[in-house]
């Protein structure tokens, strides 16, 4: 494969980005946008020209380097790139939904003053995820990875004079510093063991280090070590509990970032680095356990937050919390393809839904909240027939591409013998009736149903008397750049499950980029009942998945449209379980008053106490004291009296000779 | 040329400084261009340094020896290795900015601020290239007048009780180094470092002479917990004065742990270095957060200097524990190289943010936090450096700021776990008080009426960030050249480090 065609793919984007965001002003919106939509259509089709390549053009897999980036102590660190049918289907993926982004952005941000600046920001972002799934070292890793958080939080924090989107892009980028920290440590633990930085050696190594114990912690294995340090900074990225705060906050960046962010970049990383260190986590039983309790505990417990939430983006927010604990667990039962297809379908059409969230929104007059919505199917027939089909992808409706990867998810993971998978199980399973409850419940209460919306702008004009003028603001249809991109993901949404799931899933897509070992090979198992996507789907309809779906289906129509009465009796019946989910299981509270209030008291105690009472006051200033007072003592002898030195000379002289006759 | 390279790199910003201190006041505007030439003088005259500079030797280079003090065996005696060098050019390449920075800021006695800058650049470039340790000790303690004089003069309203605790704190330290000076001078005969460095000593002479060389260079840096002086010589400080200091004399401490410790007293070294290795973890950790509190900007990158350069440190004495748990010296330089490079970037980034502030002070002749907010409506351009700076001083990749720290975090994992898993805490806690300052002082909407009416960056002050700015990026993607000058120096280093002198 030709290495310059690989370096142009990132570099396509990083130009453009840097052209957009310096001289964004003088070159004019038109200009920018162009440019930038240029550098990732460039990157896309390069992508997509890769997977031809590698898949049907029989050519092998490209690792080698770029450049030498520092040589220390003999170490080579370089940034290179090694692409494999597991980057490149990644690649492909993110160039995809980032085009797609980019187009809708056009319309989405039309009248912000911040476009340019805007557009150079997503594409630094598909820049820096690129480098994070092409690379084929960790030191390129940790920059794709640091980059990815750098550029959300400056996409959350864009409307920068908002207080709670400056708030949420300080949190957003800590927290993902908290799960740095154990990424940090897991890649100095391998190299201090490997000396190299290289995805290879660290591959090769892996066996050789499942033997080696560190005595830290009473004794734990090396492996285990570097792979759950690995998989915390994974659990920042890809949200993970108790790492994923920093997500439905999130929501405060103009939404066109949500579908970048949420769906195909950023949050993947983590599900696609696990993935891509298979042959290391592989070898560490107890870190997959660590991975499958993880994602399942989120995938079942933040779906449910979906369900009490009112704002349509962090409903979908929450629904990604969730898809991606299904990815993580899946990871976590060695079903590594199957966590990366869904990620895939998911990618579409949770870019999708997001997209669809923002049409909405736009159709709304900047309303995010659902209870002030409802019937708009009328209005915007475009976003809802998408967003419908999104929705249905999204609750695994069989020949949906969601249902490609989610039926095969909760199968691995009841098929698993993995310590803590039979948890797992019951999480993703149950997890399906949430899901379809909240994603059903989004769809009716937005284009369904009554037409609250006029509702509330009648009582609107009531209370301000402004009826001669205010009216209604009818719901619209968006323009083409935002429909468009919207029927460009839809139509995988739809179809690419249908089509990918015998070779990506059941086939031998991957080959060796990703390593299971024979005991481990849940996907095998079911591979070998696969007979075909059209069974498949037939075959799900007497499954408990599909059920509990309709479950979730039918329990929707009843609070939403039916009796929405119920769902307030509810609320009341349940009041201590609503306090629980309207506090988010108080990991928010506990993370602003207890951590955050404690390093701010620890700051102000060590600072008050430590710097200025006792180093400073004590010991610097206390010096400088001692000395003055001893000066001030000594000084009472100088006194330039001349009557008091006779008086002290003739005291020394009896003194002296007192002493010499004493002693002689 | 090449023979008198480093004599050029001394002497003439000095000597332009004494040209600037007679033009005087009145001829201030022929005094600055003066001041400005000088310094761009000496800058280029780096170009043959690096250009002539040989990475494939760890042996001092451009050396240049003369009889100074005959009857105590004293030298002028210079010369630069892969450790130096890098210090030397950026001791020129920050004097150019602080220069432009006070262009027309400073009003008041002129001519001797861009003297003394001159003064001091010209000192500084002494310390970093003398090989005899009293000409080191010489140019170490006269650079201490005109940054004394820098804050004493050009200061803020408490500048008074900040010299004088800048003045005593450091003079007290270098008071001790010089006692063990003069006795490495009375055994070895000679006062060349390079003598020093062959001495064999016992383990109880060295570990005497550690603890005096301990006390200077740890005020120098500042470490936990003589760093008190530090924050409080910030504040009082001019811009400029704030940049120097952060940028080129807190290195003057790392780097005579690099030329003086280690090679000089190894075993007592080796036997300590647990000590130094807290007192790093301890800056890293402890100052990260006292920062977060900090209300006043200034004081707040004060103390993220003193963590930053606790990463320094800790990559210095990394070299026994990994000796010690791996037996071998594979990595070792690795925390060496870490802290050098970190000792390099830190100097970009501080200066720069220290800059930043000089840029907002000037104008609203405030350095509290709270008095801004929203700056970025006001001041885009300025925003977007003092993000990327920002962002650079949370270790970001892709800045120089991340090169030292990674380097370091991996090799002390090398060392032990724990080492590792709490110098990493830095990334926690930098984002932490540095991302904080950005929310708080730029982003959000506009804070009062003073930050309304603010205006941005003007054509010098871009120049001066912009150069910074490529400076930080270009390290950060691209380190190795940096690396590779110093690498053979560096590996002696470690040798040196790791062989025994005491006599048997």
């Amino acid at each position: 494969m030709n290495p310059h065609l690989l370096i142009a793919i990132p570099l396509a984007p990083l130009i453009a980005a840097v052209i957009a965001g310096l001289f964004g002003k003088r070159i004019g919106r038109a200009a920018s946008h162009t440019l930038t939509i240029a550098g990732v259509a460039i990157a896309c089709a390069l992508s997509l020209y890769v997977l031809k390549q590698l898949y049907w053009g029989g050519v092998s897999s490209f690792n080698g380097p770029v450049y030498t980036w520092a040589v220390s102590d003999g170490v080579h660190i370089q940034v290179g790139f090694l692409i494999d049918r597991l980057t490149v289907l990644m690649m492909s993926v993110v160039t995809f939904v980032s085009l797609c982004v980019h187009v809708y952005t056009i319309g989405y941000m039309s009248d912000d003053p911040g476009y340019t600046r805007f557009f150079s920001y997503i594409s630094l972002f598909t820049f820096s995820m690129l480098m994070l799934v092409m690379a084929n070292n960790f030191m390129q890793l940790f920059f794709g990875w640091e980059a990815v958080g750098m550029v959300s939080y400056l996409l959350i924090g864009f409307w920068y004079t908002r207080p709670s989107a400056i708030f949420a892009n300080l949190k957003a980028f800590i927290v993902n510093r908290v799960g740095d920290f154990g990424f940090v440590i897991g890649i100095a633990a391998l190299f201090s063991f490997t000396h190299s930085l290289s995805y290879t050696t660290a591959f090769a190594a892996a066996p050789h280090l499942a033997q080696l114990q560190l005595p830290v912690f009473g004794g734990v294995n090396a492996l285990t070590l570097i792979c759950v340090c690995l998989f915390i900074g994974a659990m920042g990225k890809s949200a993970q509990v108790p790492l994923h705060v920093w997500l439905p906050d999130s929501m405060e960046g103009p939404t066109p970032i949500s579908a970048l962010i949420h769906a195909a970049t950023m949050v993947t990383a983590g599900i696609f680095m696990v993935a891509r260190m298979s042959p290391l986590f592989e070898y560490s039983s107890a870190a997959l356990s660590f991975v499958l309790v993880i994602g399942a505990t989120t995938a079942f417990f933040m779906g449910i937050l979906g369900v009490i939430n009112n704002d349509i983006k962090r409903v979908i927010a929450y629904s990604t919390l969730s898809q991606l604990g299904y990815m993580t667990a899946a990871l976590g039962a060695s079903a590594y393809n199957a966590a990366i297809f869904h990620l895939m379908t998911h990618a579409f059409f949770k870019a999708l839904l997001f997209l669809a969230a923002g049409s909405v929104i736009i159709g709304m007059h900047h309303e995010q909240d659902m209870r002030k919505m409802g019937g708009l199917g009328k209005y915007m027939p475009i976003t809802a027939v998408t967003c419908w089909i999104g929705g249905l992808a999204l609750v695994a409706a069989p020949f949906f591409s969601g249902f490609y990867s989610k039926d095969a998810i909760i199968e691995a993971i009841g098929l698993s013998h993995r310590w803590g998978s039979t948890y797992a199980y019951w999480c993703v399973l149950l997890g399906a009736f949430v899901t379809s409850l909240y994603t059903f419940r989004l769809l009716f209460m937005t284009f369904h149903g009554e037409e609250r919306f006029r509702k509330v702008h009648a009582e609107h004009g009531d209370d301000h008397g402004h009826e001669a003028h205010g009216g209604v603001h009818e719901p619209h249809e968006s323009p083409w750049v935002v429909t468009v991109p919207l029927i460009a993901l839809a139509i995988p949404s739809l179809l690419i499950g249908y089509f990918t799931v015998g070779t990506v899933l059941y086939g031998n897509y991957f080959g060796s980029a990703i390593k299971v070992l024979p005991a481990h090979n849940v996907i095998g198992r079911l591979a070998a009942h696969y007979h075909g996507p059209l069974a498949l789907a037939l075959h799900s309809f007497v499954t408990a998945p599909f059920w509990l779906a309709v479950a979730g289906f039918v329990t929707a129509w009843l609070f939403v449209l039916k009796r929405p009465d119920l769902a307030d009796a509810a609320a009341v019946k349940f009041g201590w379980l609503k306090r629980i989910l309207d506090q988010k299981y108080y990991f928010d509270w506990f993370n602003e008053q207890v951590i955050a209030r404690f390093s701010r008291a620890l700051g102000l105690g060590l600072w008050k106490a430590g710097d200025q009472a006792i180093i400073d006051g004590a010991l610097v200033n206390g010096t400088a004291a001692t000395v003055g007072w001893f000066g001030s003592v000594v000084r009472r002898v100088q006194s330039g009296y001349l009557y008091s030195y006779a008086f002290w000379i003739v005291i020394g002289l009896a003194t002296l000779l007192g002493w010499f006759l004493v002693h002689a | 040329m090449h023979d008198h390279l480093l004599s050029l790199l001394i002497w003439l910003p000095i000597a332009s400084g004494v040209v600037v201190l007679l033009l005087g006041d009145r001829n201030i505007v022929a005094g600055r261009w003066f001041a400005l030439a000088a310094s761009l003088a000496t800058l280029a005259l780096c170009v043959p340094l690096v250009l002539g500079f040989s990475s494939h030797t760890a042996a001092m280079q451009f050396v240049q020896k003369a009889a100074w003090i005959p009857r105590f065996h004293a030298h002028y005696g210079l010369g630069v290795d892969g450790i130096s060098m890098p210090l030397v050019v950026l001791t020129a390449f920050m004097t150019v900015p602080v220069i432009i920075a006070g262009w027309q800021v400073i009003t008041n006695r002129p001519a001797q601020y861009f003297a003394a800058f001159l003064i001091m650049e010209g000192l500084m470039n002494g310390v970093f290239s003398a090989t005899d340790a009293l000409l080191f000790y010489f140019f170490w303690e006269a650079m201490l007048i005109p940054m004394f004089l820098i804050i004493g003069i050009w200061g803020g309203p408490r500048r008074v009780y900040a010299t004088i605790k800048f003045f005593l704190y450091t003079f007290l330290g270098s008071v001790f180094m010089l006692a063990a000076l003069i006795y490495l001078y009375l055994k070895a005969g000679s006062y060349s470092i390079a003598a020093f460095q062959a001495l064999p000593l016992t383990l109880v002479e060295q570990r005497w002479i550690f603890a005096a060389f301990l006390l200077a260079f740890a005020v120098k840096v500042p470490m936990w917990p003589v760093h008190t002086w530090l924050p409080d010589a910030h504040v009082e400080a001019p811009t400029g004065g704030s940049v120097i200091l952060a940028a080129i004399m807190l290195k003057m401490g790392g780097y005579g742990f690099l030329r003086f410790s280690l090679p000089i007293v190894p075993d007592a070294c080796r036997q300590l270095d647990g000590l130094m290795i807290t007192l790093s973890l301890i800056a890293i950790i402890y100052i990260g957060f006292v920062a977060l509190v900090q209300q006043d900007m200034k004081k707040l990158i004060a103390y993220s200097s003193i963590a930053h350069m606790g990463i320094v440190t800790l990559g210095v004495f990394l070299v026994y524990a990994i000796v010690a748990s791996s037996g071998t010296t594979l990595d070792a330089g690795m925390g060496l190289d870490g802290a050098m490079v970190q000792m390099v970037s830190h100097g970009l980034i501080s200066g720069a943010l220290f800059l930043c502030v000089g840029v907002l002070y000037d104008r609203m002749h405030s350095r509290q936090i709270a008095d801004y907010g929203g700056v970025v409506n006001t001041m885009p351009i300025f925003a977007g450096f003092m993000v990327l700076f920002a962002l650079a001083n949370t270790g970001l990749p892709g800045t120089s700021g991340f090169v030292g720290e990674f380097l370091v975090i991996l090799a002390s994992f090398k060392a032990s776990f724990w080492y590792a898993a709490l110098a990493a805490l830095t990334l926690i806690l930098a984002a932490g008080y540095t991302l904080w300052l950005v929310k708080r002082v730029v982003f959000g909407p506009i804070g009062n009426d003073h930050v309304a009416q603010l205006t941005d960056l003007n054509g010098r002050e871009f120049l001066i960030l912009g150069v910074l700015a490529v400076a930080v990026l270009l390290l950060g993607v691209w380190p190795e050249p940096l690396l590779k000058v110093m690498e053979p120096s560096i590996q002696h280093l470690v040798t040196q480090a790791a062989a025994t002198k005491i006599p048997v």
